[in-house]
């Protein structure tokens, strides 16, 4: 068994040294043949507890079926080599170097998982500097103070005799200029000073709601239990440092609870269990709109995902200009963090048709592309009318798909993030340049 | 009589300076900061040169300059953009539009002076 082989199909291998069929294997550890068929097609991830219970059926330890740290170092290794242009580079002495060098493997492994992290940084400082209004304009205050003061300067220094009122003109102008250069620049590093993780700062109020939500898990268990003072979680909140996000933030869990109650966590987990992850079944049963489904299954803990075999999803909601309004990262499928997202995003599909829903498999651009599988609506926010314009909301959820997935049919479509951040040169969409590739 | 140079500026201190060191070299100086009042000015007298800031309330640098250019009085006026925003686009957008010389801030005065002297020869 190859040491990168992932834990459905260790699962799958070790069954049948075994000599065990699905199903035996199935009811010994309580799960359905058709939910291990997935698990061993690594199309579910594992539970802690499940694995437990493969292991101990299958007479093995847990970690002899989870990706090993070989594993890890090999796919480090391959990552490293995938990203250089070196040709003749031994990828099929990948495992020979792993296993005689794990030291230097550990080192280069560490060195990729730097390099993609440093990516996302400048991704981050790259969209920053292009898109928020605040910081250009900051910056083009301090450009103009200095150019004044280095003008100014200049003439004062001058071996030419200035006339007496000119000169205290420019001393006057010097001082100004000075005075508006040092408030600038307070403003902008207290500007600056906001930035609360290393990867990027907080700007806006959609942002700080964000952070705010990261720290919940995107996930308020007051809110499952009834409460309806929604100003009790959103008080007193270190992120919510302005009154805009405190706003949005109780928008938010007005929705959140909404949802919430029309789709009970433990239903709705039931209901997972059952059908899997099949937002069009889940609707149906429940009698509610797509779009909540959507909403509901991005925003439930992590554990009550995992229990059902399934990762962590992203969100995103956008409305009918494009603007997002509404984001919940998931590992791999960046979303930027100014401008709009890639026009190919079901997202936006789904706004040139209101109330179809829209399933579609992705693959995001780079060498190193991951896939996942999209659903996404859109539908109108505003009462029908004729003499008023109408506004919809489009929402799209996010899966990862496990690298070891059989490969969708249709083949999946190719996606970015933002352009200016975008491999995929030859692109239709494309509606500038991309930063990180040299001839876009 | 000097030659004529138009500035539309709206920080009152880089015009200042501006007019200083100009005036001082020779030039009949004008300064504006409106870039809408100044169009229809540059249309009736056009100066002999234009310092053009890019970014101006109300009328962009850019706009300025494309009205300039579609007009025949003013079509190979000699014009200077100046400006903070030092992005490749700009700089491509305004040779784009007709500019004679493109220059970032902050400058250096001999070097304003310099590309002023420079472009009244041509």
């Amino acid at each position: 068994m190859p040491r990168t082989a992932l834990t459905g199909t260790r699962i799958r291998a070790r069954r049948n040294l075994r000599g065990l069929r699905q199903a035996e294997l199935a009811r010994e550890v309580g799960i359905s043949p058709s939910f291990l068929n997935l698990i061993e097609h690594n199309r579910r991830k594992v539970n802690p507890q499940l694995l437990e219970a493969l292991a101990e059926a299958l007479g093995v330890s847990a970690d002899a079926l989870i990706e090993d740290q070989d594993g890890r170092l090999i796919e480090g290794a391959r990552a490293a080599a995938q990203r250089s242009d070196a040709a003749g580079t031994e990828l099929e002495r990948i495992d020979e170097f792993t296993s005689r060098f794990p030291g230097w493997a550990k080192v280069l492994a560490e060195t990729q998982a730097r390099v993609e992290r440093l990516e996302r940084v400048i991704e981050s400082l790259n969209d920053r500097m292009t898109h928020d209004p605040y910081l250009g304009e900051a910056l083009h205050e301090i450009i103009s103070a200095v150019t004044s003061v280095q003008s100014t300067a200049s003439i004062l220094t001058d071996a030419e005799e200035i006339d007496a009122d000119w000169q205290a003109r420019f001393h006057r102008n010097i001082l100004q200029d000075s005075a508006r250069l040092a408030e600038g620049a307070v403003a902008l590093v207290n500007y600056l000073d906001t930035v609360q993780t290393d990867e990027a700062g907080l700007a806006a109020p959609l942002e700080e709601v964000e952070a705010w939500l990261t720290r919940q898990g995107f996930h308020l268990p007051e809110i499952e239990q009834g409460l309806t003072d929604m100003d009790v979680l959103v008080r007193g909140q270190v992120e919510l440092s302005s009154e805009a996000s405190r706003v949005l933030a109780q928008s938010w869990l007005a929705q959140f609870a909404a949802d919430a109650a029309v789709l009970p966590l433990e239903a709705l987990s039931d209901a997972l269990s059952d059908t899997g992850l099949a937002p069009e079944a889940l609707a149906a049963r429940f009698g509610v709109p797509f779009d909540q489904v959507l909403r509901r299954l991005a925003l439930m803990p992590e554990k009550v995902l995992q229990a059902v075999g399934l990762p962590p999803l992203g969100l995103v909601i956008c409305d009918s200009s494009g603007t997002m309004v509404f984001r919940r990262a998931v590992e791999g499928f960046r979303l930027p963090r100014f401008g709009g997202g890639c026009p190919l995003w079901p997202l936006y599909q789904a706004l040139q048709r209101p109330h179809v829903p829209l399933r579609q498999s992705l693959l995001t651009a780079g060498r190193l592309g991951r896939r996942y599988l999209a659903y996404a609506v859109a539908v109108p926010i505003t009462p029908p009318a004729f003499e008023a314009p109408s506004v919809l909301r489009a929402t799209m959820l996010i899966v990862p798909q496990p690298a070891g997935a059989a490969q969708a049919e249709p083949a999946p479509v190719p996606v970015g993030s933002s352009c200016r951040t975008c491999a995929q040169l030859e692109c239709i969409a494309r509606r500038e340049p991309s930063i990180l590739v040299t001839g876009a | 009589m000097g030659k004529r140079v138009l500035v539309i500026e709206d920080e009152p201190n880089i015009s200042e300076a501006l007019r200083f060191i100009l005036s001082r070299n020779g030039w009949r100086v004008e300064v504006t900061a409106d870039g809408q009042a100044a169009l229809g000015s540059l249309s009736q007298d056009p100066p002999d040169l234009l310092i053009l800031d890019l970014m101006l309330p109300g009328v962009s640098g850019f706009d300025i300059l494309r009205d300039l250019r579609a007009r025949e009085d003013t079509q190979s006026l000699p014009v200077l953009m100046l400006t903070a925003k030092g992005q490749a686009a700009d700089r491509i957008e305004a040779e784009r539009l007709g500019v004679t010389r493109f220059m970032t801030k902050p400058f250096a005065n001999a070097d304003v002076l310099a590309a002023v002297h420079e472009m009244a020869q041509t």
